[in-house]
């Protein structure tokens, strides 16, 4: 493609190295931005520039932060004995989105996956273990990871590791989605579903 | 069950082409280069989702196109009627069950089986081992969706295992508890699948046997052994877990059902090594027509034949064999490619089933001709 300026294309060249981006959306985003005021412009440059050099990770858990801990574990009222161990940031701010949750979190930074030379060296395992290691109390531990080959794998080596602590490990559950059709429910979760089923309470 | 129509879209050397089938014999027919195999190919992709001759998803799509898609109307006794392919370059593959798209593609393998017979199968008896466990397995994944669905999980689990023997080595450390999740996986898996294939081949040896008898007039006796690391559970965890030191200096997994292998003998002597070529050629046939037969016995209905240039590279007697078997209706839809008209007519003339021929030139199919006895309809 050929530009009018020099400028434009300059930005539309950085524009689409954004994923999902191609040069005709850049382009037309480049020309949005051109036709707003200054001040708006410079709020986005301003928060973007900012975002990558005072971005933080929480020291604790990993999780993005803009202080030493991050928010979750800067709270007094989160239950500090309960972590939940989650591959990435996004699967962090799912729960948390639940508002069911009142632990503290762990982000890995992906799974184990030796393939894309990802290997436990390259995940937050050991502060993990030290967690563990240091805390007074006794703790448990929920896994909250992918469902897929690689996730199960990564689950079964933390809990290897985390075995000899005597910790309580747990894993979230698997099951029918709410408002899904049972016929519909691939066999696997079906089939785990019937097998985890759970037990009605009559108490009260 | 049969496929009663094709529509191919930037597959291979075809632009487009839409072809109708009968229920009998499907003869593609037209000089070398012009795209027959390319067919039979397309109708192998529908059944297993891949390419039987081993083509890439991209080599399949037309060098002018970023795209390909595949159709078929299925007519019989499957839980569809309306079959379509979509491979977009560089994307997954999409495959649509009466328009449901499938989440994923071993959901499909098994509903429309099917047997190839093609020139190269006797690389099959004389080949490497790797060849042999492909066809058990190709066999074992169309009979049972969960066979295919653990087959991949030992792989992928053995590829993860391999890639992290691989970095161990480069950062010059072993270290055994990082192989631990895997192993601890894939021994039960390892397990299994054994198991499988030495049931399966207790059912398929006898067939195996009467096949071969049949082609060569019961001269020779046909055997078939199975050997595996993982037949006895308790010895193949010791043999695993004590391999792993093994495994980090060689860089890849040495113990498990992946170096399995499946010998075939002759009168008691390996048929890789004695065989004549008559022999190697007349194994072959006999392992394709026992894998139709097992198939057919579990699904109940005759599996989709292809038969890849047969007249041309194979001898009369075989080719005779065949023939009979398909006079005695033995065999469901039946797909054939040849370069010479004139002589598949002469051969399918007196077979009493509906007969389609398909001229074939340059990536274009054109008008049929019913040559049978049988009206089409039938």
């Amino acid at each position: 493609m050929n530009y009018p300026s020099k400028l434009i294309e300059q930005a539309v060249l950085e524009i689409s190295k954004l994923p999902g981006i191609g040069k005709k959306t850049a382009l037309r985003l480049a020309l949005h931005l051109l036709k707003q005021n200054e001040q708006t412009v410079e709020g986005l440059t301003g928060a973007l520039s900012r975002l990558k050099k005072e971005t933080r990770y929480c020291e604790r858990c990993h999780n993005l932060s803009d202080g030493p801990l991050c928010t979750v574990c800067a709270s007094p009222s989160r239950q500090e004995n309960v972590i939940c161990v989650v591959a990435e940031v996004p699967d962090l701010i799912a729960i948390e989105n639940t508002g069911q949750y009142r632990g503290t979190y762990h982000v890995l930074g992906g799974i184990l996956s030796p393939m894309h030379g990802i290997g436990p060296e390259e995940l937050q395992v050991a502060s993990l273990l030290e967690r563990v290691k240091s805390a007074g109390e006794e703790m448990e531990i929920i896994f909250a990871l992918p469902s897929t080959m690689d996730g199960d794998t990564t689950s079964f080596y933390l809990m290897k590791l985390l075995k000899p602590f005597g910790v309580n490990i747990s894993t979230v559950a698997r099951g029918i989605p709410i408002g899904g059709e049972l016929e519909y429910t691939d066999e696997v979760t079906l089939g785990r579903s019937i097998l985890a089923r759970v037990k009605y309470d009559f108490g009260g | 069950m049969h496929l009663a129509q094709l529509h191919l879209h930037f597959f291979k050397n075809y632009e487009r082409s839409d072809l109708e089938f009968v229920a009998g014999i499907n003869c593609f027919v037209g000089p070398n280069g012009s795209g027959k195999t390319n067919l039979l190919d397309a109708i192998h992709y529908l059944c297993l989702t891949k390419s039987g001759f081993g083509f890439t998803d991209s080599q399949s799509i037309a060098h002018q196109s970023q795209f390909f898609t595949l159709q078929a109307e299925v007519e019989g006794n499957t839980a569809f009627s309306l079959l379509k392919c979509i491979q977009e370059q560089g994307k997954r593959k999409l495959f649509y069950q009466d328009g449901r798209l499938l989440e994923r593609l071993g959901e499909h393998v098994g509903a429309l089986p099917v047997v190839l017979i093609a020139p190269d199968d006797a690389d099959m008896v004389k080949g490497p081992e790797e060849n042999r466990r492909k066809f058990f397995d190709n066999t074992l994944c169309q009979l049972d969706p969960v066979y295919l669905k653990r087959l991949s999980r030992y792989q992928h689990l053995l590829k993860q295992r391999n890639a992290l023997l691989k970095t161990m080595q480069a950062k010059g450390r072993f270290q055994a508890d990082f192989l631990a999740p895997y192993d601890s996986q894939l021994i039960p898996e390892a397990i299994w699948i054994a198991e499988q294939r030495q049931q399966f081949l207790m059912d398929f040896e006898p067939l195996l046997q009467a096949q071969y008898q049949a082609i060569t007039a019961g001269q020779e006796h046909l055997q078939l052994q199975y050997e595996s690391q993982a037949r006895d559970p308790e010895q193949f965890e010791k043999m695993f877990r004590e391999a792993a030191y093994q495994d980090y200096l060689a860089k890849r997994s040495t113990v498990g059902v992946h170096k399995d292998n499946f010998h075939l003998y002759l009168d008691g002597h390996p048929i890789r090594k004695f065989g004549s070529q008559g022999q190697v050629k007349s194994a072959a046939i006999a392992l394709k027509l026992a894998q139709f037969l097992a198939l057919k016995a579990r699904v109940g209905f005759p599996p989709i034949l292809l038969l890849d240039d047969i007249f041309d590279k194979l001898d009369d007697k075989r080719i005779q064999f065949l023939l009979r078997l398909v006079a005695q209706n033995e065999f469901g839809q039946l797909f054939l490619t040849d370069a010479r008209p004139e002589r598949s007519k002469k051969m399918l003339a007196s077979l009493q089933t509906s007969i389609r021929v398909f001229p074939v030139e340059k990536g274009r199919v054109l008008a049929a001709e019913d040559i049978g006895q049988v009206p089409p309809s039938e």
